[in-house]
């Protein structure tokens, strides 16, 4: 039995050369033995990637002596004393915020930098010039961060915002670039040449058309950047000072005391990642591009 | 061919931005000027950031990796050639077992990644009810920050309080020492790996199979073929140039691991260095211990292997393309 994909180009064709078969999206999928086996894997992998992260939260609403005791494992008095901990007596608002600024200016930043480049180097194929910003992905990390620290700290920077989001934006460059090259390619280059046709100059249509219609790409390219700067750890792990201190970093701190505070720590956990989950939930579909770009053409 | 009419607020503000009166001549010979340059306008600024923050730190440390500098980079220090290379070539306490944990970590992480991926990736193939959530659980532990998951499974795998010992004295099995263990820390990290970043595989392949045309394996059924043959004589090979773009990206990231590493056991990759890895063993020697030079080469050394592993793969997928 033949059921038509929707995208399929040679559609029309063949429906006309075929009885027309049942308006079905898809085809039948095996067995019902086939089916339950799916469910259960299904709920078994989404078991295995949010469990974990339940747990966290679990433990970040009990005391610590809740969590030593295993017969407390999921029945508990919760409470909120972790997070008021964190929140105020570990000032994390100041973090929050401090990753938050690092994170939102370097993507923006890296925006005004980024889309035009991407423009231009999937327009004029500069292949090589890509190759340029890209391998700023490839480079292990370390290897910039003696240089880097020898002349910002000769510079009196270390410990200022304008180092930190430096190092960001040197993660965040080549991410919008990358997508937003995939993300050009993609577009129809039509559209710009009728525009110059009525009288617009090239920079004029990429500012007047093009632009305007990658607004998705760019989203796409802003809230991954976005992520990625708020997860970074080893860029401000060297060059944060006290005032300018990231999430990740704090967090790190959390386990050099003494003894490991767990609810504590997993307020901390649960403080850094919810915001970004939330994040993640509205934009999901942007997330996906963001992270699938350039993964299929050839 | 129709004419495209420009979008409504295009035409609304006409003139705007450029500018009006008596500089009017200067800004269009600008205008013009930038329109024949747009080339390099639009990405010399990017490069020359990206150029400057990576070619003058790369050319130190290859140049630091010449000298025996160490305590401060200020300090003076002495061109001592390519004895950093082989003192490291020959250390087989520190470097060579680090090289063997990089090559691990991300080889078995690797292998995980995309199977398990490739699995998910075919049970979501085929649209189902709910699928909106599975998706959503799919995303999260992709986007957590690494330092906190690292965090989370320290509490998990924790010997004595930890929820998987917790389950396996549920079943019989007696407490594994995961992280703190010697041998089993290790593995452990590269559950974590396989954990986080599995999701991304999954994605990357799902968009790669609803890329795929149906015809083949539509084909292939009439012609009686069953589902397992489907899959590794059709599906697969149509599948490769993705899968290699997919083991191409996160090897690159696998092989940089440091996040969940330093998080979970610290300096040194724990007190006996059990998941030192390159960029671990080279973070410590120019932070912790200051041996520039040492580091600098380590990290020339990391850096070859890289280059060398996406070289591999880059002519893998080119064959596989044709």
């Amino acid at each position: 039995m033949t059921v038509l994909s929707k995208n399929n180009e040679t559609a029309p064709q063949t429906a006309a050369a075929r009885p027309a078969p049942a308006p079905r999206r898809r085809k039948p999928l095996g067995t019902r033995a086939y089916k339950v086996f799916r469910v259960a894997a299904l709920i078994a992998v989404v078991l295995f990637l949010v469990a974990p992260l339940f747990w966290m939260l679990l433990a970040s609403f009990k005391t610590n002596v809740d969590i030593y005791d295993t017969g407390k494992s999921f029945f508990f008095t919760p409470t909120g004393e972790n997070y008021a901990n964190v929140l105020q007596r570990n000032n994390y608002f100041v973090f929050i915020f401090n990753s938050f600024w690092v994170a939102f200016v370097s993507t923006v930043l890296s925006l005004v930098l980024g889309v035009p480049a991407a423009y231009a180097m999937s327009r004029f194929t500069m292949h090589r010039s890509a190759l340029v910003v890209l391998m700023a992905r490839v480079i292990p990390g370390v290897s910039l961060l003696v240089p880097w620290y020898y002349v910002f700290s000769n510079l009196k920077m270390v410990g200022g915002f304008e180092v930190l989001i430096l190092s960001h934006m040197f993660v965040s460059l080549p991410l919008i670039v990358y997508i937003m090259m995939s993300y050009f390619d993609s577009l129809p280059l039509e559209l710009e040449e009728s525009a110059q046709v009525d009288g617009l100059t090239p920079i004029g249509a990429f500012r007047r058309i093009t632009l305007p219609l990658s607004v998705s790409g760019i989203a796409t390219a802003g809230i991954l950047s976005f992520i990625f700067s708020w997860n970074n750890f080893m860029f401000a792990l060297v060059l944060s000072g006290s005032k300018t201190k990231t999430l990740p970093v704090a967090i790190f701190d959390f386990v050099s005391y003494a003894s490991i505070d767990w609810g504590g720590l997993m307020a901390a956990a649960t403080v850094v990642t919810i915001p970004i989950m939330i994040i993640a939930l509205f934009t999901q579909k942007y997330i996906v591009s963001g992270m699938t770009a350039g993964a299929t053409k050839g | 061919m129709s004419v495209l009419t420009p979008p409504r607020n295009a035409r609304s503000q006409p003139g705007s931005g450029r500018n009006a009166g008596p500089a009017r001549s200067a800004g269009e010979n600008f205008s013009a000027w930038a329109n024949r340059h747009r080339k390099w306008l639009f990405a010399a600024p990017a490069m020359i950031f990206v150029g400057v923050l990576i070619v003058f730190p790369l050319a130190w440390t290859l140049y630091l990796s010449l000298t025996d500098s160490q305590g401060s980079v200020r300090a003076a220090s002495e061109f001592v050639g390519l004895e950093n290379y082989l003192t490291v070539l020959s250390d087989g306490e520190r470097f060579w077992p680090a090289v063997g944990r990089t090559l691990t970590f991300t080889g078995v992480a690797l292998v995980c990644e995309v199977v398990l991926g490739m699995c998910i990736a075919l049970l979501l193939w085929r649209p189902f009810r709910g699928e909106k959530w599975v998706r959503v659980a799919i995303l999260m532990p992709l986007v957590a920050t690494p330092v906190a998951v690292g965090m989370m499974w320290r509490l998990i795998f924790d010997p004595n309080i930890g929820f998987v010992n917790q389950l396996l004295g549920m079943v019989g099995i007696p407490p594994q020492p995961w992280l703190s263990g010697q041998d089993t820390a290790l593995g452990t990290t590269i559950f974590m790996d396989v954990w986080q970043w599995t999701p991304m595989v999954v994605l990357i392949l799902l968009a790669g199979l609803t890329s795929l045309s149906e015809e083949p394996d539509e084909a292939a059924r009439m012609d009686g073929a069953n589902a397992a043959q489907r899959f590794f004589l059709i599906t697969l090979p149509l599948m490769m140039p993705t899968v290699i773009v997919a083991i191409l990206l996160r090897g690159i990231d696998a092989l940089k691991t440091f996040d969940i590493l330093y998080a979970t056991k610290g300096k040194g990759g724990g007190s006996f260095h059990e998941v030192e890895t390159l960029n671990v063993y080279a973070y410590g020697l120019s932070f912790d211990y200051n041996q520039y030079g040492l580091s600098s080469a380590v990290l020339i050394l990391f850096f070859m292997i890289i280059i060398g592993s996406m070289w591999l793969l880059t002519m893998r997928k080119k064959a596989v393309s044709k």
